[in-house]
Order: structure tokens, then C-alpha cells, then sequence
């Protein structure tokens, strides 16, 4: 008796495993359109032109395939999980350092290339990236990419600081001033990676081939570079208009920073410039990614073909400050110009080091790394002053 | 007579909602129940029901190797509360709500007192108004607008040395911990803004206390030969303290949860709320969040028993 309950139990169990996997297994055609799609999104990434009715990427698409899509914006990676986490969302522009945990998670499902159409359009480098490509398999579609620039006050630097070394240690300005007090960093845990990337070069005995593959050795050098600079560091910066500000109204001179900042300074006539210095940078991409219990999977699939359109990526470019997931978009877009990708960033592809999740299992590391909620945990603690 | 000539009445016009409502009238305890059941629910499921949620999820900890929850009993995660760093998230939090409540009081109680007694007619709605007003506008837009006035091109530097006072402005900026390189990056800067943001919470029930202070009591203590420093002290303190207290609940426990504030104006050092929020986000540690929220659950505990020992609840 007990053992047919246990062996009833374990087929119930079975079938619920198998019913599972193929919730998750990918489309294989394109059916008509729900209605409507549900997207979370960073602020500025979907607009239907109510800030500036040049910039509208969403009316022509509701029109063409009569989706009507719904915007709920989320200003951090946190949100975007957390919002995934709760469901009713069809799709997500997941940064790198939340798509492999809504990979790992399950959130979100495996996309079926064959279905749009525009695919070999992306920017060969992006097409196989390892924060949306996992054994293979594509779990997303490139939307925008940019990188996190080394923004400077140039009245204080006369031409452009060459390392990060001025945002991490102590010394003299240009002006005589020291730069305590004078910089900022990012207060994302991820910026522990930014530490990563300078010691991959100012310390080689560490050894370190990937900031986001850190093994114990590695990651405690790491915070103890990040706890020095916590002594030269006013505010740690989150959100873009805060930062804005500071550069204008705090006396910032070097920080890290989005190019969206460094364009919004320059357009308003303040004396701040951007550069990428010898170290390289680290830098996001954004995946637009598909909910594993998308309730609109065909209205998401057009809107995945959508996304790469070369207008709507030119256009979104040119508001974001962020180079486009499609090189073809480059050219002969009327609000970028011809030289917006330029100056938004698209030559310094291989200088940046991408945002990923930094993982137990990591591939550079046989004795693994560093997760990110250690991270975490340890980034508060700098913060702390600890 | 009567009754049985309305019992007739009753049988003829039974339909289902009479008995309902008979029985209820027999039986006033099942009515009472009903009533107060759809409450009771709702506090009981919806509030404690996740509270207690959260609370067991304190009790589970993260995998060390693939970061995944773990669902086993364990105290490890709280071992990991006392870890020096996130206690020193709990003290921080815990002294700022501490300096935030006595420093509202301090400036609450000559206002309420002024609105209370003295003010009239107009006056008193004036102050009322003036309190209230900020409790109008958005919380967010308050904290920015401070984010300016505390710059460092700001207006209190700009009216600093306008008085030839910057020497005083620097001097305070160079006390150590609580200085820093301007006074919105410094935890003087977050200490203004919460006294800002919350004192309206510490002026109204402060104000209501002492407008039941009855004036015969005052005029007593007169008689009797007590100069007002006595009756002060003895009579109207006192009998406002309830007042006071019950503010401090409200600038305490807010001060104790916000996780806006000291991301906008402060050393970007974290708080209890804001060690919550990134815990439980992209890093998936909710076990430690949930322990980080048993925290002020605790603190909020020990203080509302005090608080009710001294009798902020009569006043409600």
C-alpha cells in the first residue's frame, strides 16, 4: 500500500516535471496577436512620444499589429527581477547583471531565432553574448548597449585622464586640489567588477582574467582597493539626475559614469567630457527577454522583431545616449546623425568588459567565484566604511 | 395578543431574508461575528499571514556555492545579522531615528504649544495649514528640493557666506563622522531632511494632547502658588507627554524604515530599509532581508510597550 502511494506520488511528481519543461520549451510559430504586450523597461527605453513626440517607437507598432503595449517602467536591475519574480509580464530589457539570474530563475524562456526575421541584423558581436546565450541556447534579444565612461570636469582636467587611478586613488588633481571628496562611484555592487578591471592591470600577480570570475584572492583585493576609495568618495551615485546634479551643484570633477549623463551635461553647457581610459570599462547591454508564462508569447514575438528595427534602434540611441544592437541603424537616422554612434561609443566594444552576474559555477575558475550575493553583502559593508 | 398577532404576520411573509434576519436579531453574537469577520480576515491573512511569511523566510539561509535559498530551519542567517558590518547598518539606523525623534520633539513642542493655546481664529488655521502644507506636495520632490538647498553650491553655502559665516559652515562640516565635504553628503545633511520630512507626524498628535490640557487645571496651579516653571513641569508636560510620545512613534518608525532619504542626501552609507531593498533584489538573499526586517519588527516592539507603560495609547 505505502509503496504504490509512494510510487503514485513520484509518476505525479514526473509528469509534473515533464509538464514543466515543456512550458519552457520554445515556440515553434508565430499565431496571431493577443491584443496586447506587457513590458518592464528602464525608464527612457519605450517611448511613444509623450516627452518629445519625435521620439515614439510604439504608436506604429500598436498600429501595424494592433498589440497594444503596456510600459511598466523599473529604475533598477532589483526591480526588474523582483517584477519578473511577481509575473504578468510578457517581456523584460534586462541589463547583464540581472539576465542570468532570470535565466538560472527560470523567469524567462528560450527564444526561437527563426522567428525573427531581423535576427542576423544584430551586431554579430551581441549575437552569441554570454549574458543571454546559455549552453547555446538564446534567452533573449539585443536591444542597446553602452558603457560606464569616465566622466571629468574640464576645467579641472585640461585633456582627459588616462587611468581609472584618479577615481580609486589618492592624489593631486590637475588644479593642485587633492581628490578627496571630488569623485564619485557607482553604488551598484557591480561596480566591484570596475575594481576587478583596474587591478587586471595594475596587478598582474592576481591574475584576474575576467572581473566578474573572482576567486577569494581576487575578490579581497578587489574590496580592499573599493575600501580606499571609499575614503575619497563623497556619495556613491544611483540614480542619473542625482549625479546630474552633482556634477553641477557638489564640485564632482571624476566619476564613473552613463554616457545619458555626459550628454545631458554637454547639452546643458556645462564644462564635463567622457573617455574611455587604458584600463578599458565596464559597460551594460540590455537584453529584451521573454517571461517563461508570457501570457502574450505572439504579441511579444512581433514586438522582439520590432525592437530591432533600424529606426526605432537610431532613434532610441539618440534619447538613451546608447549604441544600438544594430550597426545598420548607424547610418542615415535623422535624430542620431551619422555621428551619434561614435560619440555614444560603438568603436569601444572590445574595451568594455560587460555586466554579467557573477556566478558559483564560473568558467575561468576551477575552484569557482565569487557569487553576487556576496557581492552584495561585502558592497554594503565598503559603503559602511568597513 | 400582540404577539402572536405579529408572529402571524411574520409566517405569511417568511421569505429568506426575514429568517436571516431574525436569526441575527435572536442571536446578536453571530451578528457581531459576521461583521467582524471580513476585518479579522483581512488583518489575520493578508497582514500577519505574510508577516509571519517573511519571518519564516528569516529562518532559512542562502547555499553557499550556487546562491539558491536553502528551505531548512537554520540560525545561520541570523548569525549573519550580527556580522560587524550589518550591525553597523542597525546602529546607524537606530541612532538617526533616535536623534531624528528627540530633535522633532524639541522643535514640536513650542509650535503645538504656540497653535494650542495661543493661536485663534485665524491664526490657529494658519497653523494648521502650515503644518499640513508639506504633507501636500510629494515626498519625493521635498527630498530633491533639500538635495539643493544642502549642495555645496547651494543656498545655505551661498547665504553662509553672504554673512561672511562660512567659517562656521566649515567648522561644522569638519566635525568628524558626521561632517563631510558638504553638508548633502553628510549625515548631518540626512539627520535635516528626515527632521524635515517627519515633523508634521511629531506637531499634530503633540498639539492635540495639549489642546485636552484643561485650562482650569492651569489656573489651579496659579491659585495654589506654583510659578510657571513649576506648572510646566508638573501639570501641562505631563499631561502632553502621551502626545509627544505617540509623535514619536510615527518620526521614530519612519526614520527607521526609509530607504529614499539617505540614498538622495547622505555618505551613501545604508540604512535598515535600503540593506532590505538590495538584499532581497537581483542578489536573492531574502532570507537576510527577512532578518534585516525582524530588526525594526523587534526595536518597534520594545518601544511600543514602553510607549504604552507611559501612556501614548490613553491619548487615542
Amino acid at each position: 500500500m505505502n509503496r504504490m502511494k509512494r510510487t503514485f506520488v513520484s509518476v505525479i511528481a514526473i509528469a509534473a516535471l515533464t509538464g514543466l519543461a515543456s512550458a519552457a520549451e520554445m515556440k515553434k510559430e508565430i499565431g496571431p496577436g493577443e491584443g496586447q504586450v506587457n513590458i518592464v523597461a528602464w525608464p527612457g527605453y519605450i517611448e511613444r512620444g509623450e516627452t518629445d513626440k519625435n521620439y515614439d517607437w510604439v504608436t506604429d507598432f500598436e498600429k501595424k499589429t494592433s498589440c497594444k503595449v503596456n510600459i511598466k517602467t523599473a529604475g533598477t536591475s532589483d526591480e526588474m527581477v523582483a517584477l519578473m519574480n511577481e509575473g504578468g509580464f510578457d517581456l523584460v530589457t534586462a541589463s547583464g547583471d540581472a539576465s542570468l539570474r532570470l535565466i538560472s530563475g527560470k523567469r524567462v524562456q528560450p527564444i526561437n531565432t527563426d522567428l525573427i526575421p531581423s535576427w542576423k541584423t544584430v551586431d554579430e558581436r551581441l549575437q552569441n553574448a554570454p549574458w543571454h546565450t546559455v549552453d547555446g541556447v538564446h534567452y533573449g534579444v539585443p536591444y542597446q548597449w553602452g558603457a560606464n565612461v569616465l566622466a571629468y570636469n574640464t576645467n579641472v582636467f585640461k585633456e582627459a585622464p588616462k587611468s581609472w587611478n584618479v577615481v580609486f586613488e589618492e592624489q593631486n588633481f590637475p588644479d593642485g586640489k587633492s581628490n578627496k571628496g571630488r569623485v564619485q562611484a557607482f553604488d551598484g555592487p557591480i561596480y566591484i567588477a570596475d575594481a576587478a578591471l583596474y587591478l587586471m592591470k595594475h596587478k598582474p600577480e592576481l591574475g584576474i582574467k575576467d572581473p566578474y570570475e573572482l576567486n577569494e584572492d581576487q575578490y579581497k583585493a578587489a574590496l580592499e582597493l573599493l575600501r580606499a576609495q571609499r575614503k575619497l568618495v563623497g556619495r556613491y551615485w544611483h540614480d542619473a539626475f542625482i549625479q546630474i546634479d552633482d556634477f553641477k551643484n557638489e564640485g564632482v570633477a571624476a566619476s564613473s559614469s552613463w554616457p545619458f549623463q555626459v550628454n545631458l551635461l554637454v547639452a546643458d553647457k556645462q564644462p564635463i567630457a567622457s573617455t574611455i581610459p587604458e584600463e578599458g570599462a565596464t559597460g551594460w547591454a540590455d537584453t529584451t527577454m521573454m517571461h517563461s508564462e508570457a501570457a502574450n508569447p505572439n504579441c511579444a514575438y512581433m514586438w522582439l522583431e520590432h525592437s530591432i528595427n533600424p529606426k526605432l534602434q537610431g532613434d532610441l540611441a539618440a534619447w538613451f545616449g546608447s549604441v544600438p544592437a544594430v550597426t545598420a541603424a548607424c547610418k542615415g537616422n535623422a535624430l542620431l546623425t551619422d555621428a551619434g554612434c561614435d560619440t555614444n561609443g560603438l568603436g569601444n566594444f572590445d574595451k568594455i568588459s560587460f555586466w554579467r552576474t557573477p556566478v558559483a559555477k564560473c568558467a575561468s575558475q576551477s575552484a569557482g567565484c565569487v557569487p553576487y550575493y556576496r557581492w552584495v553583502s561585502d558592497y554594503i559593508a565598503v559603503l559602511g566604511g568597513r | 395578543m400582540t404577539d402572536t398577532a405579529a408572529g402571524t404576520v411574520h409566517d405569511r411573509r417568511g421569505g429568506l431574508l426575514r429568517r436571516i434576519s431574525d436569526t441575527l436579531f435572536r442571536r446578536p453574537h453571530l451578528l457581531l461575528t459576521l461583521l467582524i469577520a471580513p476585518p479579522l480576515l483581512w488583518l489575520g491573512i493578508v497582514y500577519l499571514g505574510s508577516l509571519l511569511a517573511l519571518l519564516a523566510q528569516s529562518f532559512f539561509s542562502i547555499d553557499e556555492f550556487s546562491g539558491m535559498v536553502k528551505r531548512e530551519f537554520t540560525l545561520s542567517t541570523y548569525a549573519e545579522l550580527l556580522n560587524l558590518a550589518n550591525v553597523d547598518v542597525i546602529l546607524r539606523s537606530l541612532v538617526m531615528a533616535v536623534a531624528v525623534t528627540l530633535a522633532a520633539a524639541l522643535i514640536a513642542f513650542p509650535i503645538a504649544y504656540y497653535a494650542a493655546r495661543y493661536a485663534r481664529g485665524r491664526w490657529k488655521a494658519f497653523f494648521y495649514l502650515a503644518v499640513m502644507l508639506p504633507l501636500w506636495s510629494s515626498y519625493l520632490v521635498r527630498v530633491y528640493a533639500w538635495k539643493l538647498i544642502l549642495a555645496k553650491e547651494g543656498i545655505i553655502t551661498w547665504l553662509a557666506d553672504k554673512l561672511y559665516l562660512t567659517w562656521a559652515l566649515d567648522a561644522i562640516l569638519a566635525i568628524p563622522v558626521i561632517g563631510g565635504p558638504s553638508l548633502s553628503i553628510s549625515y548631518i545633511g540626512t539627520f535635516l531632511v528626515f527632521l524635515y520630512v517627519w515633523l508634521p507626524y511629531m506637531i499634530l498628535p503633540t498639539q492635540a494632547a495639549l489642546e485636552r490640557v484643561p485650562a482650569n487645571l492651569l489656573e489651579a496651579s496659579a491659585d495654589l502658588g506654583a510659578v510657571p516653571r513649576q506648572t510646566f513641569w508638573t501639570v501641562i508636560f505631563p499631561l502632553a507627554l502621551p502626545g509627544l510620545i505617540a509623535g514619536s512613534i510615527f518620526t521614530f518608525s519612519l526614520t527607521l524604515g526609509d530607504y529614499i532619504i539617505p540614498q538622495i542626501v547622505g555618505t551613501s552609507t545604508y540604512f535598515l530599509g535600503q540593506a532590505v531593498y538590495t538584499l532581497q533584489g537581483t542578489a536573492g538573499n531574502i532570507p537576510l532581508a527577512a532578518a534585516f526586517t525582524v530588526v525594526p519588527i523587534v526595536i518597534m516592539g520594545i518601544y511600543l510597550s514602553i510607549a504604552k507603560r507611559m501612556g501614548a495609547f490613553d491619548a487615542l
